[in-house]
């Protein structure tokens, strides 16, 4: 075999690997497999999907679609354990309330209701989880949501950081919703509703592990009001939504790619990252792709509407800075290309655990 | 981003290409070592290797800390993470490298108090707040951050912080070049020279090869642009029939180097008479550890345990690829036993090693390979 056939066909096992579900092989649980990528993958795909297989789970949206007399309800849960519990622009309380509507809203459905489950660790001020409740209380008015259930536990001192918040969604699906993560197509534009980077970037320098300050508040916020608009703008052309939270904008192009078989190609001069996210990520070797969104959205457009969609996305709030960042090709299937600033294109893959600063 | 877009210039870049295309003897193949793994990194991220004339071939070098380590020294930092009371620190890419009983990750989660800093003063710091605890930090890395780690045991040692120790397994570029050069199947025609170990070391060092083994050598910076204008300067040498150390990365770094860092390096390390090479296997005086006066500090003689040289696994061909003597998808295990999630060798796990940034940013656009 000539030695360009041999790259191309250790390229070929490469690719035949990514594109099978993943193996749960792992011994213990370590981080990685909390971090969004290849290990949590594999605990997905290997362990939980096998257990528990029926349809609505197997399509792995971002909430599950459950039919009830004919009505569409979307039903989504969520746990957050973020540290710190406060970070420049927004808390644990709020995540909590916009990353569960959020998983409805990208799912086409309109949120209607919450329930809320708190964990608390024996000692948490009184005061930090006041501000917590309001905080909650805040999110859920302003997303349009009610906490209609809920459940407290406390735990020992030293068996939870002090405080973990679960919330489970309700929705129903938007009549005007034709999406699905199998949904994209060959020629939909790939739009994102703002810049990227900036929750996982705040939380990051607020854990005050690095000497370095910046000014970078996370993004959290609803995105029903982005979707919304974009479903009033594009309709059956909006194909798949996703909110790109943990593993960034980079994994969730890459599960899209895999469910729906078609190749996502990203033009990087295109993607809108703020310069106070993008010299944080230059100085500490992170990729803003791979940073974590709380108030976001990826969409896939078919062409005809792209404009539409775009236009109605910058006129929300919060949505100025939306871009057409690529777009959706036959080849390679379940693939992710970047073409570099540069001129040059690489595989943007999906990280084996947390994204790691480089050291030289 | 101001002072940097400039190095990644589309345009440029391609300028440059085409300067190098032009210097090119027809028929004739150029083999050229990037030394160190963040030129290796910025290869892969901008498709450098896209824009190159097809005679133009870059080889790895051994230049990435993570890659070079012996899986003894990973069970080392192992077996003092689980000694009681101890905070194990390191980098971040130190936790996911295999030693023979698993990772740092795998530690952890078994118990072990390991914690990820950005620099060893942060380590110092951890050691400042928990007072009843042992604080080790790992230091691994070449001379780019053997200073810092320096600085912060002369910190420690001046404010005498007893609860901090340090695994010293920093080591220096020249004693593998050295021995790259001297290995019989050598084929490489030149070296993109690392520019962050010279902003440290300087020039100097470097001369004895082209002096000695008839190689040019031109010290670069990390950006696309100082890439390709390194590989041009590299070309331009070899047409010319030149041969010399240049400083493509003039902004950076000087000729003599960094006195002040090269100063403190002198006083808390002295070099170790053989450091094992992860697959380029013993090297003599490659290495750095604490010095008589920091003793104390010596993590390696604080603790009663034992650095115990441990086999590469044998499927494992990493030291073939630090050599440059293969591409890491002609390895045995590339891309089948050993991935970036389930990595069997060290340049399968730093975003600097070779193996990773294949594996991770591919090649699929060359010469319409695979689309």
């Amino acid at each position: 075999m000539s030695s360009a056939a041999r790259e191309r066909r250790i390229l070929e096992i490469v690719q035949g690997t990514r594109a099978r579900p993943a193996r749960f092989r792992d011994d213990q649980i370590t981080m990685a497999h909390g971090a969004g990528g290849k290990a949590s993958q594999s605990l997905i795909e290997g362990l939980l999907l096998p257990a528990l297989a029926n349809d609505a789970l197997a399509i792995l949206g971002d909430a599950g679609i459950v039919s009830v007399n004919g009505a569409g309800l979307a039903l989504t849960t969520d746990s957050f354990v973020v540290r710190p519990i406060r970070f420049p622009g927004g808390s644990i309380g709020e995540l909590a309330v916009n990353g569960t509507v959020n998983d409805l809203a990208v799912s086409g459905a309109r949120p209607l209701a919450l329930t809320l489950s708190l964990v608390l660790e024996e000692g948490l001020p009184a005061e930090e989880l006041q501000a917590e409740v309001e905080a909650i209380a805040r999110a859920a008015e302003q997303a349009g949501v009610q906490v209609v259930a809920g459940d407290t536990k406390v735990v020992e001192r030293g068996h939870a950081d002090s405080m973990y918040v679960c919330t489970t969604g309700l929705g129903i699906l938007d009549p005007r919703s034709h999406v699905s993560p199998d949904g994209l197509e060959v020629g939909d534009r790939i739009i994102v509703s703002g810049a990227i980077g900036e929750h996982g970037m705040a939380v990051m320098l607020a854990r005050e592990e690095f000497s370095l300050e910046a000014r970078i508040s996370s993004d959290t916020r609803s995105v029903w009001p982005a979707v919304d608009a974009l479903l009033q703008a594009a309709g059956a052309d909006l194909h798949c939504m996703r909110d790109p939270t943990r593993g960034g904008v980079a994994s969730a192009l890459n599960e899209l790619a895999r469910s729906s078989a078609v190749a996502a190609v990203v033009s990087e001069a295109d993607v809108p990252v703020a310069p106070a996210v993008l010299g944080a990520g230059e100085l500490l070797g992170i990729d803003p792709m791979y940073v974590a969104n709380e108030g976001k959205l990826i969409a896939f457009v078919a062409p005809a509407s792209a404009d539409a969609a775009l236009e109605a996305l910058r006129g929300v709030p919060g949505g100025e800075a939306a871009a057409v960042i690529g777009e959706d090709v036959q080849e390679p299937p379940g693939m992710v290309l970047v073409e570099t600033a540069f001129g040059g294109r690489r595989v943007m893959d999906v990280l084996a655990g947390d994204p790691l600063p480089r050291i030289c | 981003m101001r002072f940097v877009d400039e190095f990644r210039d589309a345009g440029l870049g391609r300028a440059l290409a085409e300067e190098i295309r032009a210097l090119i003897e027809p028929g004739r193949t150029y083999k050229l070592m990037e030394v160190c793994g963040g030129h290796t990194h910025t290869i892969y991220r901008y498709g450098i290797d896209d824009l190159l004339p097809g005679g133009v071939e870059l080889v790895h070098g051994p230049g990435c800390p993570v890659c070079v380590l012996p899986m003894g020294r990973v069970d080392l930092a192992i077996a003092i993470a689980h000694e009681s009371g101890v905070i194990m620190t390191c980098f971040g890419d130190m936790l996911r490298v295999p030693g023979s009983r698993g990772s740092l990750l795998d530690a952890k989660a078994r118990g072990a108090d390991v914690r990820i800093v950005y620099s060893p003063l942060d380590a110092l710091g951890i050691a400042r707040a928990n007072p009843d605890r042992e604080v080790v930090f790992f230091a691994i890395g070449f001379e780019t951050t053997a200073p810092s780690t320096a600085l912060t045991l002369r910190r420690a040692r001046a404010d005498g912080i007893e609860n901090f120790s340090c695994v010293c397994n920093h080591v220096t570029i020249v004693p593998p070049l050295q021995a790259l050069l001297e290995s019989p199947d050598l084929q490489i025609d030149g070296f993109v020279g690392p520019g962050h170990v010279a902003t440290v070391v300087g020039g100097r060092p470097f001369e004895f090869i082209p002096a000695e083994h008839g190689r040019p050598f031109v010290i670069s910076g990390f950006e696309p642009v100082d890439v390709l204008q390194s590989i041009q300067m590299l070309i331009a040498q070899l047409a010319g029939g030149r041969c010399e150390v240049e400083n493509q990365y003039r902004r950076v770094v000087s000729w003599e180097g960094n006195p002040r860092a090269l100063e403190v390096m002198g006083e808390v390390f002295e070099v170790r008479d053989d450091f094992e090479w992860r697959g380029l296997g013993f090297i003599p005086r490659s290495a750095l550890r604490l010095s008589g006066s920091y003793e104390r500090l010596d993590a390696e003689r604080r603790f009663d345990v034992v650095a115990a040289r441990v086999a590469d696994p044998p499927a494992c061909q990493c030291g073939d690829v630090l050599r440059g003597a293969i591409k890491p998808w002609e390895c045995r295990v590339f891309g089948t036993a050993c991935t970036p999630e389930k990595p069997i060798g060290t340049c399968m796990v730093s975003p600097e090693g070779a193996c990773a940034a294949y594996y991770n940013y591919g090649r699929y656009a060359r010469e319409g390979a695979l689309v």
